[in-house]
C-alpha cells in the first residue's frame, strides 16, 4: 500500500497526514453546506457572528437615523416636525434599539466571532444554541420594528416605567411590543453568555492556563457572567409586566398592593450591570488593540483582570443610583453614592494601565488606535461626569435632564462605540481577508470625534440649565436655543463620519488591499490563522506557551495532533491550566434551531394577544427541540484505531 | 503563520471521546442554566418580600396557601432525590440496564409531581387576579411548574432514546446531567415552599 | 446683562391687572381667523432679555461664513452659553435658594476636582502619545520585551493613580454626605405646607392651613413667601411625575401610591420656572408650573385673594359667559369656586385669570391664549386632557369675557 493510499484512512490530523490533505479533509468535515438550506441551518460561529455583527449595525444605523430626526426636531425652539405621539415613539425606539438590538448584540456578535479563535478552539460551545440565538434575536428585533413601521411602536421610554406602561395608561399593543422585544433579546443575551462560558472555561487551547487568556475574551468571560445575573432581573420584571397587562395580575398596581418603584427595583438591577455588559467587551477591544499599535505587551495584565472582575462585582452594587429621585431612605442613598463612586477605582486603573502601555510603548497611529485614543479623551469625561451622577444633591439636579443624556452617551458612544468602530477597523482584515481604507479611516475618526463632541458636549450645559430629557418641544426663550442648534449640527456631522464608514466598508469589501493572517503583526491566536478563517479555524490546535503567543514563538507556534479530521471534533482541557482532557464531538449543521426559534417567535408574539399562546406554542416548540436534541439514527462512525 | 512544517508539540489521540461532570461541556452548560434559573427564582422571591414589606397583613384578605399538597409536594421531591442519585450513579457507570430503570422511575416520580402541582394551584386559595400577593403565589409556583415541565420533557425523550438504538457513550452523559438538573428542581422547592407555605403563616 | 424678571407687582383680587407685566403676550382681542392666528400665539417667546446670541444661532447654518469668523461665532457663542449658565429661570446654576444653593456649591467643587483629574488624564495621554517618537534606541518590532526597572516605575505608577483615585472619590463621596445631611437639616423648619398632586399633565397645587376653611386650590402655579421654607407635599394621581424647581432645589419624584416630600425656599423674589422631570406621556414636555417668590406681606394679600371664590361676572357678557361655561361641557372638569362647578378632573379656574400661564406653562396667560386655548386644545397640546368643547364663536367670546374676569 502506498503513502497516499495509507493516509486515505487516517482519520486524525498529525504527522502522517500532508498538510494539504488535513487541510481538505477538515474542510469537507466542517464546511457549511451551500446553498439556501446550508445558510439557514448553518452552525459556525464565524457565519453566526457575522449575521450578528451586519444585523446588530443595520439596528444601529436604523436607530440613529432615529436620533438625526429626534435632533431636527429640537433644533429650535417650538419645532413641529414630529407630532409628540411620534416623538415619544422615536426616543423610545432609539434608546430600546441602541440597548437592546446594538450595543449588546454587536458584543456578543464580536465574541461569538472571535472568543473560539482568540481561545484557539474549532467551534464555540453549544453551536446549534449559538444559531438559534440569532434566530430569536433577529425575530425580536424585526418584530419590533415592524410594530413601530406600523405605528404600535413602544411609547414608554427604554425603562418603560410603571404605571405609565401599565394598562391603565398604556392602552393598546404597544408595551407589549416592547416587553416582549426584551424576553426576545434576552433569551438570545443568556445562551450567547452560556456559550462564552464553557467556551472560554474549557475549550482553550493546551497551555492557555487563566493568567494566558488575552484581555478581550477575560472581559467576554466577566460581562458573560454579569449577562447570567442581571438578564434575568428584566426577564422577571418584563414577564410581570406583561402579565399586568394581558391577565390582570397587580405587581405594579398600588391600589391593590403592588408596588411602582418594584419596577425600577428589578429593571435598574438588570439596567445598570447592563452599562457594564456594554462597556466591559468594549475594554476588551481597547486591551487588544493598545499592545498591536503600541507593539509592547499590555502593561498590568493581572490589574486589568483584577479591574474587570471587581466591576464585574460593583456593577451590581449600584442600581439605586437611577432611583436617588424617588424618595428612598438617605441613609440607604448614600451606600449607592459610595458604591458608585467605588467604581471610579477599577475604572481607573485600567485607564492608568492603557496610558502606561502607550506611554512605553512606539505607537504606530493607525485608524484603530485613533479610536482607542478617542475612547479615552470621550470616555474618562463621561466616568466624570458619572461620578457627579453618583452624588445624591448633584443627582437630585442633574438626573432626568440633558446632562444625563451627555453623560451617557460619553459613556456609551465613548466607552463603547469608539473602541467598537477601532475594533472594526482592526478585525476587519481577519473577517473579510481585507484591509479597510486607512486614508478613509482618518477622515471616520476625525468626523466622528469632532461631531460627537460637538453633538454632545452642549447638553451637559442645556442639563444644567434646566432641560429635561424626553422633551419632543421647549420653549423660546430658556436659553437652550443654540445649544440645541449646536447639538444637532454635531449629530450631522457624526451622521457624515458613519457614512464615511459606510462607504469605506463598501469600497475595501471590494477592493481593499488583501490581508495576509497577520497585517497588523499582532500577538494573539485569532491571527494564527487565515484571514478570513477557514471553517476550521486551526489546521492543529495551537499550543500557548505565554501571553502573547505570537511575538513569543516567532518561529511558528507548536500545535498538538490526535484530533479526528472526518468529525467534528473539539479539544477540551481544564479550567484553570487548561490541560488536555476529552476529545469531543461538535454538533453538524441543523435547521432545528431555526424551527425551534420561529416556534418560540409564534409563542411570544402570540401571547401579545391571548395568554393561550403560551400553552399551544409551547407545542411545537417542544416539537422543535426534541427534533434538535434527537441524535443522528446512525450512530457516528465508530472511533479510528490508532494507526 | 505555520509557513514550514508545523512543530507537533503533542499528540492526543489517546483522550477519551466523552467525559461525566465537569469534564464535560455539556455538564457546564447546565450549570450556567442553573446560574440563570437560580436567578430567576431569587428575584422572584425578593419581589415577594418586597412586595410583602409595602403590605399591613399577609397575605391580604386571603388565607394562606392549603398545607397538604404543598408539603405532599416537598416530601415527594425530597425522596425522589434517592433515586436520582441512584440513577446518576449508574449512567456513571455506563449500566444500561439500570439505567433503564432509573430513568423510568424518574419519569413517573416526575409526573407524579405535575399531579400534584395542578391539586397545588387549587389550593392557593386566592387567584392571580386577586391582588399583589396572588399574583406573586401564581407566579412563583408556575415558575416552578415550567421546571417541573421541562425537566419531566427531558426525562420522557432519554428514557425513549435508552430504549431505541441510540445509545451510546454521550447519552448517559445526558442521562448525568439530567440528574443534575432534577436536583436543582428539588433544591429551588425547598426554600419557595416555605415562601409560601410557611412565611404567610409567620407574619 | 441680567435675566432676572421684572418683580410681581402686588396682585389683589380687586385690581384686576396681571401680577407679571412681563406675561402680558398678545393682545386680548380674539383673533377672528382662529386658524390662520394660532401658529402666531402659541407660546411667545418667555420673558427674558433677547439674548445676544440669537444673532449667532442664525449663523451657525450658515455655510459661507471664513474660518476666522467662524471661530469668532464660536468664542461669542461660548460666552453667551456661559451668561445663560449663570442666569436662568430654570437654571439649576442660578440657586436662589438655600437647597439649589448648597447643591451648586457642591457642583463646583466637583467640576473643579474633576476638570482637573481630566486635565492631567490629557496631559498624559498626550505625553504618552508623543514621548515615544524619541525612543530610537529601542529595537523595532513586536519582538520587544518590556524593561523591568520601567515596569516597576509603571508599577509604582498604578498604585499610586489607585490610591489617589480612591481618595478623591473618598474625599468627594464625604463632601457630597455632607451636604446631603445639611440639606435634609435644611427641612425641619418649614412654616408652610403645599401639597402638589401631579395629574397628566398639569399640576394641581393645594395651600393648607390648620382652619380648614382657609385652605385652597390652584393649578401650576406656586407662590412663595421670600425667605420662608416651605413643605411641599408630593403625590402622583396617575403616573410617575418629578417636581423640579431647578432654581429652589432639586427633584423629587411624584408616584401613585407613594407619598414623597420636599423642602423648598426661595431667598430672592422673583418667577422661577418648574417643570416635570419624569417622563409621563404625550405631553411630558409641556407640564411645567411658575413659581413666585413675592414679600411676606404681597403672598399673604394673594393668598386672601386666592382664599375668595370667584368675582361675580360684572357686564352682560361676562353673565352670559358664565351661564355658558356651567352649561356647557366645561362644568364636567373644573371648579369654580362660588358657583355650581365643582368637578375636580382639571385645573380649579376661580381665579385662573390671576395666573401667570395657561395649560401648565404652554402659554403665557392671555385672553388671546385662552380663546386659543379654549378654542382647539388639541391643537395646542395635542394628547392633553382638555377636549374641544365646540362652542359657538359668540358662545367662545361670552366664556372669555367671564373667565379673563376671574382674577
Amino acid at each position: 500500500m502506498s503513502a497516499r493510499d495509507a493516509s486515505r484512512f487516517i482519520r486524525r490530523d498529525g504527522p502522517s497526514l500532508g498538510e494539504a490533505e488535513t487541510h481538505a479533509r477538515l474542510e469537507r468535515t466542517w464546511a457549511t453546506p451551500p446553498g439556501l438550506w446550508g445558510w439557514l441551518s448553518s452552525v459556525d460561529h464565524k457565519q453566526v457572528g457575522r449575521r450578528y455583527i451586519v444585523t446588530a449595525f443595520v439596528f444601529f444605523l436604523l436607530a440613529g437615523l432615529l436620533a438625526l430626526a429626534m435632533r431636527m426636531q429640537l433644533a429650535g425652539p417650538n419645532q413641529t416636525l414630529l407630532t409628540p405621539d411620534r416623538y415619544n415613539q422615536i426616543f423610545t425606539m432609539h434608546g430600546t434599539t441602541m440597548m437592546f438590538l446594538f450595543a449588546v448584540p454587536v458584543m456578543e456578535a464580536f465574541a461569538i466571532y472571535l472568543v473560539p479563535l482568540m481561545v484557539g478552539t474549532r467551534a464555540i460551545a453549544f453551536p446549534r444554541l449559538n444559531a438559534f440565538s440569532y434566530w430569536v434575536y433577529l425575530a425580536g428585533g424585526v418584530m419590533l420594528w415592524v410594530a413601530f413601521i406600523l405605528n404600535v411602536g413602544p411609547d414608554v421610554g427604554w425603562f418603560s416605567y410603571v404605571p405609565l406602561s401599565g394598562p391603565q395608561f398604556s392602552p393598546g399593543k404597544r408595551a407589549d411590543f416592547w416587553a416582549q422585544m426584551v424576553t426576545f433579546t434576552e433569551v438570545a443575551a443568556l445562551a450567547v453568555a452560556v456559550e462564552i462560558i464553557v467556551t472560554v472555561l474549557k475549550q482553550r487551547a493546551p497551555g492557555m492556563s487563566l493568567n494566558r487568556i488575552p484581555l478581550f475574551v477575560w472581559g467576554q468571560l466577566v460581562t458573560s457572567f454579569m449577562v447570567v445575573f442581571a438578564m434575568p432581573a428584566v426577564m422577571v420584571s418584563s414577564s410581570m409586566l406583561i402579565m399586568d397587562r394581558l391577565i390582570g395580575t397587580h405587581f405594579f398596581n398600588p391600589a391593590e398592593g403592588g408596588d411602582a418603584l418594584l419596577w425600577q427595583h428589578l429593571f435598574w438591577f438588570f439596567g445598570h450591570p447592563e452599562v457594564y455588559i456594554i462597556f466591559l467587551p468594549a475594554t476588551g477591544f481597547v486591551s487588544s488593540i493598545l499592545p498591536t499599535f503600541a507593539r509592547r505587551p499590555i502593561f498590568g495584565y493581572t490589574a486589568l483582570v483584577l479591574a474587570l472582575v471587581a466591576t464585574g462585582f460593583l456593577g451590581f452594587g449600584l442600581w439605586v443610583h437611577h432611583m436617588f429621585a424617588t424618595g428612598l431612605p438617605h441613609l440607604g442613598n448614600s451606600f449607592y453614592t459610595a458604591a458608585s463612586m467605588a467604581i471610579a477605582i477599577p475604572s481607573g486603573i485600567q485607564i492608568f494601565c492603557w496610558l502606561a502601555t502607550l506611554w512605553d510603548g512606539r505607537p504606530r497611529f493607525a485608524t484603530p488606535l485613533l479610536f482607542v485614543i478617542g475612547f479615552i479623551v470621550i470616555f474618562v469625561l463621561g466616568g466624570l461626569s458619572g461620578i457627579m451622577l453618583a452624588s445624591v444633591p448633584i443627582d437630585s439636579q442633574v438626573h432626568d435632564t440633558y446632562f444625563v443624556v451627555a453623560h451617557f452617551h460619553y459613556v456609551l458612544i465613548g466607552g463603547a462605540v469608539f473602541p467598537l468602530f477601532g475594533a472594526i477597523y482592526y478585525w476587519f482584515p481577519k473577517f473579510t481577508g481585507r484591509m479597510l481604507s486607512e486614508r478613509a479611516g482618518a477622515w471616520n475618526f476625525g468626523l466622528f470625534f469632532v461631531g460627537f463632541n460637538i453633538a454632545f458636549f452642549p447638553m451637559h450645559i442645556l442639563g444644567l440649565i434646566g432641560m429635561p430629557r424626553r422633551v419632543y418641544s421647549y420653549p423660546a426663550g430658556l436659553g437652550w436655543d443654540d445649544l440645541n442648534l449646536l447639538s444637532t449640527a454635531g449629530a450631522v456631522i457624526l451622521a457624515a463620519g458613519v457614512l464615511v464608514f459606510l462607504g469605506n466598508v463598501w469600497h475595501s469589501l471590494k477592493h481593499g488591499l488583501v490581508a495576509d493572517d497577520n497585517p497588523w503583526g499582532a500577538a494573539t491566536l485569532e491571527w494564527a490563522t487565515a484571514s478570513p478563517p477557514p471553517s476550521f479555524n486551526f489546521v492543529h490546535i495551537p499550543v500557548v506557551t505565554g501571553s502573547n503567543p505570537l511575538w513569543e514563538e516567532a518561529d511558528g507556534l507548536p500545535v498538538v495532533s490526535g484530533l479526528r479530521v472526518d468529525q467534528r471534533e473539539l479539544l477540551l482541557t481544564s479550567v484553570v491550566d487548561a490541560a488536555p482532557e476529552v476529545r469531543e464531538p461538535s454538533p453538524e449543521p441543523s435547521i432545528w434551531p431555526l424551527l425551534s426559534a420561529l416556534a418560540v417567535t409564534i409563542l411570544f408574539i402570540g401571547s401579545i394577544f391571548t395568554p393561550w399562546a403560551v400553552v399551544w406554542g409551547s407545542i411545537p416548540l417542544a416539537v422543535g427541540l426534541i427534533g434538535w436534541f434527537w441524535p443522528k439514527s446512525a450512530p457516528d462512525t465508530p472511533e479510528p484505531v490508532i494507526e | 503563520m505555520n509557513n514550514g512544517a508545523p512543530r507537533f508539540a503533542a499528540d492526543l489521540a489517546h483522550l477519551p471521546t466523552s467525559a461525566h461532570g465537569p469534564r464535560a461541556t455539556t455538564w457546564w452548560g447546565t450549570l450556567g442554566f442553573i446560574l440563570i434559573e437560580a436567578t430567576g427564582f431569587a428575584l422572584a422571591a425578593a419581589a415577594y418580600f418586597y412586595l410583602m414589606g409595602q403590605t399591613e397583613t399577609w397575605p391580604p384578605g386571603q388565607s394562606p396557601p392549603d398545607w397538604l399538597w404543598g408539603t405532599l409536594q416537598l416530601v415527594l421531591m425530597l425522596a425522589s432525590l434517592w433515586p436520582n442519585w441512584w440513577t446518576d450513579r449508574v449512567a456513571h457507570a455506563d449500566d444500561l440496564r439500570k439505567v433503564r430503570i432509573g430513568l423510568v422511575v424518574m419519569s413517573a416520580v416526575g409526573l407524579l409531581t405535575l399531579v400534584v402541582r395542578a391539586f397545588e394551584f387549587g389550593a392557593l386559595n386566592c387567584r392571580w387576579d386577586d391582588n399583589a400577593y396572588g399574583s406573586m403565589v401564581w407566579v412563583l409556583l408556575g415558575l416552578h411548574a415550567v421546571h417541573l415541565i421541562t425537566d419531566v420533557g427531558d426525562t420522557l425523550v432519554l428514557t425513549v432514546l435508552m430504549f431505541t438504538k441510540h445509545v451510546e457513550p454521550r447519552r448517559f452523559t445526558d442521562v448525568t446531567d439530567n440528574c443534575v438538573y432534577w436536583n436543582f428542581v428539588v433544591a429551588a422547592w425547598v426554600p419557595l415552599w416555605a415562601l409560601l407555605y410557611v412565611v404567610p403563616r409567620l407574619v | 446683562m441680567t435675566a432676572r424678571l421684572p418683580i410681581p407687582s402686588p396682585c389683589s383680587a380687586g385690581r384686576g391687572r396681571d401680577p407679571c407685566g412681563a406675561w402680558e403676550g398678545e393682545g386680548s382681542v380674539i383673533p377672528r381667523n382662529l386658524a390662520l392666528t394660532l401658529p402666531r400665539l402659541r407660546r411667545g417667546p418667555l420673558p427674558l432679555p433677547p439674548g445676544a446670541g440669537e444673532g449667532v444661532a442664525r449663523s451657525a447654518s450658515s455655510r459661507q461664513w471664513p474660518w476666522h469668523r467662524a471661530a469668532l461665532v464660536l468664542c461669542l457663542f461660548a460666552l453667551t452659553a456661559c451668561e445663560r449658565v449663570q442666569h436662568g429661570i430654570q437654571s439649576a446654576l442660578d440657586p436662589v435658594g438655600q437647597q439649589a444653593g448648597r447643591i451648586a456649591g457642591l457642583w463646583w467643587l466637583f467640576l473643579a476636582v474633576l476638570a482637573a483629574v481630566y486635565a492631567v488624564v490629557l496631559v498624559l495621554l498626550l505625553v504618552a502619545a508623543i514621548r515615544p517618537r524619541r525612543r530610537r534606541r529601542l529595537p523595532p518590532g513586536p519582538a520587544f520585551r518590556p524593561e523591568e526597572p520601567i515596569e516597576r516605575r509603571l508599577t509604582r505608577g498604578l498604585t499610586a493613580w489607585a490610591v489617589g483615585t480612591a481618595a478623591i472619590v473618598l474625599t468627594l463621596t464625604g463632601f457630597s454626605y455632607a451636604v446631603d445631611r445639611d440639606i435634609l437639616a435644611l427641612g425641619h423648619r418649614a412654616e408652610l405646607t403645599i401639597e402638589v398632586t401631579a395629574k397628566q399633565w398639569w399640576w394641581q397645587v393645594r395651600y393648607d392651613d390648620p382652619v380648614p376653611n382657609r385652605s385652597f386650590e390652584t393649578a401650576n402655579e406656586i407662590r412663595l413667601p421670600v425667605g420662608v421654607p416651605v413643605r411641599v407635599v408630593l403625590k402622583a394621581q396617575d403616573v410617575i411625575h418629578s417636581f423640579w424647581v431647578p432654581n429652589l432645589h432639586g427633584k423629587t419624584d411624584l408616584i401613585p401610591g407613594r407619598v414623597n416630600e420636599t423642602v423648598i425656599v426661595a431667598d430672592r423674589e422673583g418667577r422661577y420656572r418648574g417643570q416635570c422631570a419624569e417622563f409621563c406621556g404625550f405631553q411630558h414636555a409641556n407640564m411645567a408650573l411658575d413659581v413666585v417668590a413675592m414679600p411676606r406681606d404681597q403672598f399673604e394679600a394673594w393668598r386672601e385673594s386666592q382664599l375668595a371664590p370667584a368675582v361675580a361676572p360684572s357686564d352682560e357678557r361676562s353673565r352670559e359667559g358664565q351661564r355658558v361655561f356651567l352649561t356647557s361641557a366645561c362644568v364636567m372638569c373644573h371648579t369654580v369656586r362660588g358657583t355650581t362647578a365643582a368637578s375636580r378632573v382639571g385645573p380649579d379656574l376661580t381665579h385662573v385669570a390671576a395666573r401667570p400661564s395657561i395649560a401648565a406653562g404652554t402659554l403665557p396667560y392671555s385672553k388671546g391664549n385662552l380663546a386659543g386655548w379654549i378654542a382647539d386644545p388639541q391643537r395646542i397640546k395635542p394628547g392633553s386632557q382638555m377636549p374641544v368643547v365646540g362652542l359657538s364663536a359668540d358662545q367662545l367670546q361670552s366664556v372669555l369675557a367671564y373667565l379673563d374676569g376671574l382674577k
